[in-house]
């Protein structure tokens, strides 16, 4: 039995019964879709169609349609890429590493935030696929036997360590995901009134009935897929941030990049989970679940791996003038003093002070500055990537070929339209799917409620009457004593 | 063939939990017990056996790493061995990413494929259920029943241990 805390803020607010949550959950699913989810739908497709355009042009006109130059080969693909993939992070964060601590406020807002994962790394597998000029040649990224030899994939090269590792990230994450929806697809199957309904929430949840052998099991599999997706989220950044480790550019060749990288993928994700967690609550009415609590917390998160990146960039520093290495020192003091000093000082400032503001008790429980700030964050995150990738390839080595980087119009279209599919996949997510673990929800329904029902004797007729007490969920009157 | 249950319906997890062991105590043998979500301590008191599943876990897991060193070895070590950045053809260190990932792969996808399998859990047109509340709010413990069962006495046990309804249905399918 779990020990309920009389100190502990509650977790889900508003005395919530076991059917509660279920009706605030299935209400956005069952209901004919409103007014401002079409718009927002109509603005996400309006961003797709950006979308589709602008691969239409990089595909048949090739990649000369960006910005790209002999020196900077890589620039807004590879940022984007990066920020995309990062903000994933958090999402698994969330549902797994979360999980393993034992942290169960994370119940309300892990759906989402996997779903978030999920979308996100489809927006990032854009990049690179497209990068590619020619994406019907994708296979050649996986180990098959060159159709003219037998020359196989180089597994020494940190690009295909990406390969292996995107895919294994997505697909287990979907995995995860999927598994843990089953039992809320039971939910709104077994509450099902339309014929379509019925076969389609049927078919998606796998004939689940909730027994409680397959529970023991679900929760054995959860277990171990959060034990294994931990150390896997860890190895997907170090592996991105290895892309660029691993060269010889002054500026990428650093050993702090694995932890760097990672700390600034949790903090840019824990910004676009309070982004859109934000939005959901309010327009889904999920104010008890997604609690002021809820917000508080990830900001708390978000200003720690804030500080690591802050660390990470004055160490970065340092280490650049300690090692006196002339190329390294100079990359450094160009990113900061050169033709590219704004975009790292919209990195300082987003990604190092606006955290900080998080240490005031104000800030942290505040709706809207919080909103700001992690609208903040993102921007500041997305700078971080241009100025790791563009300022260190625009000047190294050789004076003669240092150039400036412009994005053209279809680099932009590439960059919003993926906005656009993500938004299009996440308001598709959130009308069609439980937006809330419902399942997981009322497991720790009780662990909240200060004066829950206890149960102490195994003799029913000394059973604590169970629904005596204020907010307890199972409030249904319980008419067992009526035979005594 | 058709099954006829006993349905007992209880409204809390705690009464059920309970109620789970005494009606065992009691010499009735429960069918299933069916919750919207998992309970703690019900395994115990229903005698489910721990999963095996993290064994299967841990041997997917081997079985994935094991391929990708098989893999990175043979293609680069032995059918065509080339010198990459001055190391070795068989350079372990750069393989490590590879069969990480491959293990975490392998492990996750089997461990999972196992659990929908032994769990019988696929895409159904359409899903009989003994109670379509037990994925809501209500916990139903389902006891098999025929001609023989006597009724009055089953109900008189589910209602002691808490049962707020007791039902009875018929699945042809189940």
């Amino acid at each position: 039995m779990q020990h309920v805390s009389p100190v502990r803020e509650p977790l889900v607010t508003g005395g919530k019964t076991y059917h509660d949550v279920t009706q605030d959950v299935c209400r956005q699913v069952e209901a004919a879709p409103n007014i401002r989810w079409m718009a927002a739908l109509s603005v996400a497709l309006l961003l797709l169609g950006v979308f589709f355009y602008s691969v239409y042009r990089t595909l048949w006109y090739g990649i000369g349609e960006w910005g790209l130059n002999k020196t900077i080969g890589w620039a807004w693909d590879i940022t984007n890429f990066v920020w995309w993939v990062g903000i994933g992070h958090a999402g698994t964060l969330i549902s797994a590493v979360l999980l393993l601590f034992r942290q169960k406020w994370r119940t309300s807002i892990n759906r989402a935030a996997e779903a978030m994962t999920i979308f996100a790394v489809i927006c990032a597998a854009m990049f690179p696929v497209l990068h590619m000029g020619r994406p019907w040649l994708a296979f050649y990224v996986f180990p098959l036997q060159n159709t003219l030899g037998s020359l196989w994939a180089n597994f020494n090269s940190p690009l295909l360590w990406d390969v292996f590792a995107i895919s294994t990230y997505f697909s287990v994450s979907l995995v995860f995901w999927y598994t843990g929806l089953v039992p809320d697809f039971a939910t709104i199957r077994d509450r099902a009134k339309g014929p379509i309904a019925k076969v389609a929430y049927s078919l998606l949840s796998m004939g689940w009935k909730g027994s409680a052998k397959h529970w023991s099991r679900y929760e054995t599999v959860s277990l171990i897929l959060a034990g294994v997706s931990t150390p896997l989220v860890l190895s997907v950044h170090t592996i991105v941030s290895m892309d660029f480790a691993t060269s010889v550019v002054p500026g990428w060749h650093t050993t702090i990049f694995p932890p760097y990288f990672v700390a600034g993928a949790i903090f840019s994700g824990f910004a676009m989970v309070l982004t859109l967690m934000l939005i959901t609550r309010v327009v889904f009415k999920l104010e008890d679940y997604i609690t002021i609590e809820h917000i508080a917390l990830m900001n708390k998160i978000m200003m720690v791996t804030g500080s690591i990146v802050g660390v990470a960039y004055i160490t970065e520093f340092f280490i650049a003038w300690y090692s006196q290495v002339e190329f390294e020192s100079y990359a450094f003091i160009n990113r900061a003093t050169g033709p590219y000093w704004w975009a790292y000082a919209m990195m300082m400032t987003c990604n190092v002070i606006t955290p900080q503001l998080v240490w005031f008790r104000r800030v942290r429980y505040s709706i809207p500055l919080t909103f700001i700030l992690s609208i903040i964050v993102n921007i500041g995150m997305w700078f971080e990537r241009f100025v790791i990738i563009v300022t260190s390839l625009h000047r190294d080595y050789l004076p003669s070929s240092w150039a400036m980087f412009s994005p053209t119009i279809i680099d932009v279209g590439i960059y919003v339209g993926t906005i656009g599919l993500f938004f299009t996949l996440f308001l598709l997510f959130a009308k069609f799917f439980p937006v809330i673990n419902m399942a997981e929800v009322k497991a720790v329904l009780k662990y909240t409620v200060d004066n829950g029902p206890t149960y102490t004797g195994h003799d029913p007729h000394h059973v604590t009457h169970p629904a005596t007490t204020h907010g307890v969920p199972a409030s249904a009157p319980v008419n067992y004593d009526k035979h005594d | 063939m058709t099954k006829r249950f006993a349905l007992g319906i209880f409204e809390d997890e705690d009464v059920l939990l309970h109620a789970v062991e005494n009606v065992r105590e009691a010499g009735v043998k429960i069918y299933e017990v069916f919750t919207p979500f998992p309970i703690h301590g019900i395994d115990d008191a229903m005698g489910i056996e721990r999963s095996r599943l993290p064994i299967a876990a841990f041997f997917f897991g081997l079985t994935g790493l094991s391929f990708a060193l098989w893999m990175q070895i043979y293609m680069l070590g032995f059918d065509w061995p080339m010198i990459i950045g001055g190391k070795p053809h068989i350079a372990l260190p750069a393989f490590i990413p590879v069969s990480f990932e491959l293990t975490v792969l392998f492990c996750c996808h089997g461990m999972v494929i196992t659990f929908y399998t032994i769990s019988k859990l696929y895409p159904r047109w359409k899903t009989p259920v003994l109670d379509v509340r037990s994925t809501d709010d209500k916990f139903v413990m389902a006891i098999e029943v025929n001609e023989n069962t006597d009724m009055t006495k089953l109900t008189q046990i589910l209602r002691d241990n808490g049962a707020s309804e007791v039902n009875q249905k018929e699945m042809s399918k189940f």
